[in-house]
């Protein structure tokens, strides 16, 4: 058999609550460490212990991190879902499994390797604790992958000290049991397996991080200090990030006071009625919430674009309508935040791709917000959100400035003869706020009811017309502020693919794949709403062009019919909505079948680049 | 709400307060509520309490939700921003607006729909946090702004204009307030200035939440026989528990020599308030005591009155949230972005 280096995918089922994110986590944080191009995606349930959960870990030397179908290796460690894991295993891949217990044989396969490891069995001779029995046998089948698939055991040493410095007796279980597993495998297997891990050097200027720490690392150094939500996953680690951050850089060093609050507030109607309190006096002020909570959000959101009042809001989608699937990712709000709120409205939207973008993004949607005195959307997704990244470093420009917009200075209130508050507006529709506690010249009445250029209150219809008029345009011209998108070309191509946030990744691999099929694509990503002229000129030099999103009701193509003049027919849906993030053979498959090629059911993804061979015996 | 611009002609004589101004400084524009409604009482009450205690215009914000009393925050101090803002959802905005520039005073104007029904969630939990403003119900037991609906805090057996009595037991904000540990309470009578005044007053130098449940009759819809939130039963069923005098900071000496049988509670600010006439055993800083007061002659229906329960020993929003002193809105950015070298160590936690 030929052996396949840093180039494979396991998938490791789980039941939840026992323990089994932190050795997950170990071993993807282990491949990072080892230089090594890597991904992993956390399959969870809406539940805090005893349903399945998995974790996916897909190792690419080429970059490819999608998620990928095709899993070399299943670790079957719960038995409610063992008939489903062991078919998802590919052909001539492996399983390994607790061997306390006899395998019923009819689970068996006889194209897949079984790997017998008696984890319970180990444990409860080693440990004494029943609870530390369950937890290291997590850290045991960690220990029998690092042999199994070649990680570096310094590496993996070295982030167990990290982790339990200062706690002798973890640090000791769970070294202990990293060895069971570990010595197990070598004096029973042929180690390392034919797909196995070998050091790179592709990480050394990336970091690991989930979209929901990067987003609130953002508004930290965009110079947010108000910040009000009501718990919701899959936001809520968010917010936590926020609180962490705030108390490590917002504590004032003499007085311990802190440049900060962040208020939990008992629902989402009132957490963006307490962020836009907060900007309506002059606050960079954000929420962070998901569907449900945008949902509730709708009525104020109404006042604030009315009344223009910026606001910021961090909404990490997650499977709707209703409940829906609380802990499984989807992009379904877009037409729900895009036009938010009874009567004409129209918002804002930023999709970030990665947390990455999710750090860059959050100083970028305050400017809007201010620069339009309106909301702005950072939305992101349970996939971004709360799975970790390797990313790139993020950078800071100590030159960054906050753009607060048009908001009157003291000097300049004293200067006017009288203020009139939608009046004298600047080439992008936006006219000159004036904050509370400056100056009672500068005074004037918000209102959500009708109102004319002047801030009082109208029912006249040529006033009203004037006022709802110019938001339009002011919405229209914020398009030349929004993040460009992303665009790659190839010369031969034939048709256009248009996506957006997490989709990314997968996109760009089933290019790649397609490309090689003979079918050949260019590439747009769009990262912002209202849509860039670009938008639509992309759309118009294409014939067909796919538009690829996570949801059922293709909300992005919608909002692209709605928004641009492209005919509807040339737009073609490829949409994955039933909650997993993503991967390349939708995409391919989605193509192939429009082309009316045949849709490869399995395909040795993004080792062919590089010219690797299939696995074989 | 249709505003009139008022004339302003301001007579020479007119008094001055501390900081030179005359009352008129305090209006805001003409009244478009029915001639006669309670909650133009309030306003002049407001207006009033402003320009005695001599707050800067523009240091004030008035906020409302959506009524007929919502209306009003356009009806005093012209020099004050305001935010008329949706249904039942002023208390989280203010809120906001406080976390944000702790240095302003705060005026809410709600009514009884707006904080009793639509924004009762809202309302209790301003008061849990308690957040530093003056929280004003104008309640007249009934929706004007849609025609005669009863509100929440109707009273059992009230009678609407057509003549169907109401059968749901009200929620009073006054006993609401004191079981969610509300910090300053009220209840006044729009047809009562001498009274409300005062605790206006107070509420603007408390260190917290306060609030003032002002039973404020309306004219067109609930004034007639039958109903109990009527000029003519609340006249006759008010029973005015405590009376207040305001004293502020530089007359604490003053002060402090007590009257036989007055409580003194000394603000946060250094001002105090001196209750005087109150009834025997009446602890207006013991919860516990004043509940069973309530109860007592509230089920005679006799409509309580003054300033019945007051706490100043409990931290504001901000002070249990370690806030800065200054507005927020003042740290300067440079503070709080933490910058590239930051960055930059931070990110060693990340590999």
């Amino acid at each position: 058999m030929r052996n396949r280096i840093n180039d494979f995918a396991l998938k490791l089922a789980n039941v939840n609550g026992t323990g089994s994110a932190s050795a997950n986590g170990l071993l993807m944080q282990a491949i990072f460490r080892m230089g090594i191009p890597v991904s992993g995606k956390n399959l969870f349930p809406s539940n805090i212990q005893g349903l399945p959960t998995w974790y996916e870990i897909r190792v690419n030397k080429n970059g490819y991190t999608a998620r990928s179908l095709d899993y070399d290796l299943m670790v079957a460690m719960n038995s409610q879902t063992y008939a489903r894991d062991i078919q998802e295993v590919r052909e001539g891949g492996y399983l390994l499994y607790d061997s306390s217990w006899p395998l019923d044989p009819a689970l068996l396969r006889a194209d897949v390797h079984f790997l017998g490891v008696p984890f319970a069995q180990l444990c409860n001779d080693n440990f004494r604790d029943p609870r530390e029995r369950i937890l290291m046998k997590n850290i045991a089948y960690a220990g029998t992958l690092v042999a199994a698939l070649q990680v570096d055991m310094e590496i993996v040493a070295a982030l167990l000290e990290e982790k339990f410095a200062g706690k002798k007796k973890l640090s000791e279980s769970n070294t202990r049991a990293l060895r069971l597993g570990y010595d197990y495998a070598r004096d029973h297997f042929d180690c390392p397996l034919p797909f196995y891990l070998e050091k790179m050097d592709a990480n050394s200027d990336k970091i690991l991080i989930d979209g929901n720490t990067a987003i609130a690392l953002g508004c930290v150094y965009a110079g947010a200090t108000v910040a009000a939500w009501y718990p919701i996953t899959p936001s809520t680690s968010a917010m936590d990030a926020f609180k962490v951050f705030c108390e490590k850089y917002r504590k004032d060093p003499e007085t311990g006071q802190n440049n900060y609050i962040i208020i939990q507030a008992e629902d989402e109607l009132a957490a963006i009625g307490m962020v836009i309190g907060a900007a309506w006096n002059g606050a960079r002020a954000f929420t962070s919430t998901a569907g449900p909570g945008i949902s509730l959000m709708n009525e104020l959101l109404g006042l604030a674009y009315y009344a223009e009042v910026p606001a910021v809001i961090i909404d990490v989608e997650r499977v709707g309508p209703s409940t829906g699937m609380p802990t499984r990712t989807q992009q379904g709000d877009l037409l729900e935040c895009a036009y938010a709120s009874h009567g004409d409205t129209k918002h804002i939207l930023l999709f970030p791709s990665s947390p990455a973008e999710c750090f860059e993004f959050a100083p970028v949607a305050f400017d809007l917000a201010e620069r339009f005195q309106t909301p702005v959307f950072l939305m992101s997704d349970l996939d971004i959100g709360m799975n970790d990244w390797v990313v790139p470093r993020l950078k800071w420009d100590d030159a960054y400035q906050p753009d607060r917009g048009r908001v009157l200075s003291l000097e300049e209130i004293e200067n006017l003869p009288k203020f009139q508050r939608y009046t004298g507006e600047d080439e992008n529709q936006v006219a000159p706020r004036t904050l509370p506690g400056v100056h009672p010249k500068a005074s004037y009445f918000t209102r959500g009811s009708g109102h004319n250029r002047f801030g009082g209150y109208t029912e006249i219809p040529d006033e009203y017309q004037e006022v709802m008029d110019r938001l339009l345009k002011k919405h229209k011209a914020a398009a030349g502020f929004v993040p460009a998108p992303i665009v790659h070309r190839r010369p031969e191509a034939t048709f256009g693919v248009l996506t957006l946030g997490g989709c990314d990744p997968a996109v760009r691999e089933a290019l790649d794949l397609l490309a090689e099929l003979g079918a050949v694509g260019d590439f747009m990503r769009v990262r912002g709403f209202p849509f860039a002229d670009s938008v639509e000129s992309f759309l118009a030099e294409h014939e067909i062009c796919f538009v690829i999103e996570q949801n059922r009701d293709a909300q992005l193509r919608s909002l692209l019919t709605l928004e641009t003049n492209v005919p509807k027919d040339k737009l073609r849906s490829i949409l994955v909505y039933g909650g997993f993030p993503l991967s390349a053979r939708h995409v391919v498959n989605g193509v192939l079948e429009e082309f009316g090629l045949e849709r490869k059911p399995v395909f040795v993804a993004a080792s062919r680049p590089t010219g690797e061979v299939p696995m074989e015996e | 709400m249709p505003s009139i611009v008022k004339p302003v002609a301001t007579h020479p004589s007119l008094q001055r307060n501390d900081l030179g101004l005359t009352i008129r400084d305090y209006e805001g524009t003409m009244s478009t509520l029915c001639a006669g409604c309670g909650h133009d009482s309030i306003t002049a009450a407001i207006t009033r309490a402003f320009w005695e205690v001599a707050t800067p215009p523009h240091m004030l914000a008035k906020l409302s939700g959506i009524g007929c009393s919502s209306k009003t925050p356009a009806y005093f101090v012209n020099g004050a921003h305001g935010l008329n803002s949706a249904h039942g959802r002023m208390p989280p905005i203010a809120t906001g607006a406080n976390a944000a520039n702790r240095e302003l005073v705060y005026i809410g104007i709600s009514g009884d729909g707006d904080s009793l029904s639509i924004g009762l969630g809202h309302m209790c939990h301003a008061i849990r946090r308690n957040v530093r403003m003056v929280y004003v119900i104008e309640n007249n037991g009934v929706y004007g702004l849609t025609k005669g609906q009863f509100s929440a805090s109707a009273d059992v057996g009230s009678k609407s204009k057509r003549g169907d009595p109401n059968r749901m037991a009200p929620i009073d904000s006054v006993l609401l307030g004191l079981s969610i540990g509300a910090t300053f309470i009220a209840r006044s009578f729009s047809g009562d200035k001498e009274q409300l005044v005062p605790i206006l007053k107070a509420a603007i130098s408390h260190r917290g939440f306060a609030l003032i449940d002002v039973i404020s009759p309306c004219v067109t819809f609930n004034d007639h026989e039958g109903s109990t939130k009527s000029y003519l039963y609340t006249r006759q069923h008010d029973l005015k528990a405590t009376e207040t005098d305001f004293v502020p900071p530089a007359s604490e000496i003053l002060a402090q020599i007590g009257q036989n049988g007055a409580v003194n509670v000394s603000m946060h600010d250094g001002s105090m308030v001196r209750f005087k006439g109150v009834p025997p055993n009446y602890d207006p800083t013991n919860r516990g005591n004043v509940m069973d007061y309530l109860e007592e002659h509230q089920g005679k229906g006799e409509v309580v009155t003054g300033l019945l329960y007051l706490d100043e020993s409990v931290p504001d929003m901000h002070e249990m949230n370690k806030t800065t002193g200054i507005a927020l809105t003042k740290v300067p950015y440079q503070k709080l972005c933490p910058g590239a070298a930051a960055l930059h160590r931070l990110q060693e936690d990340f590999r």
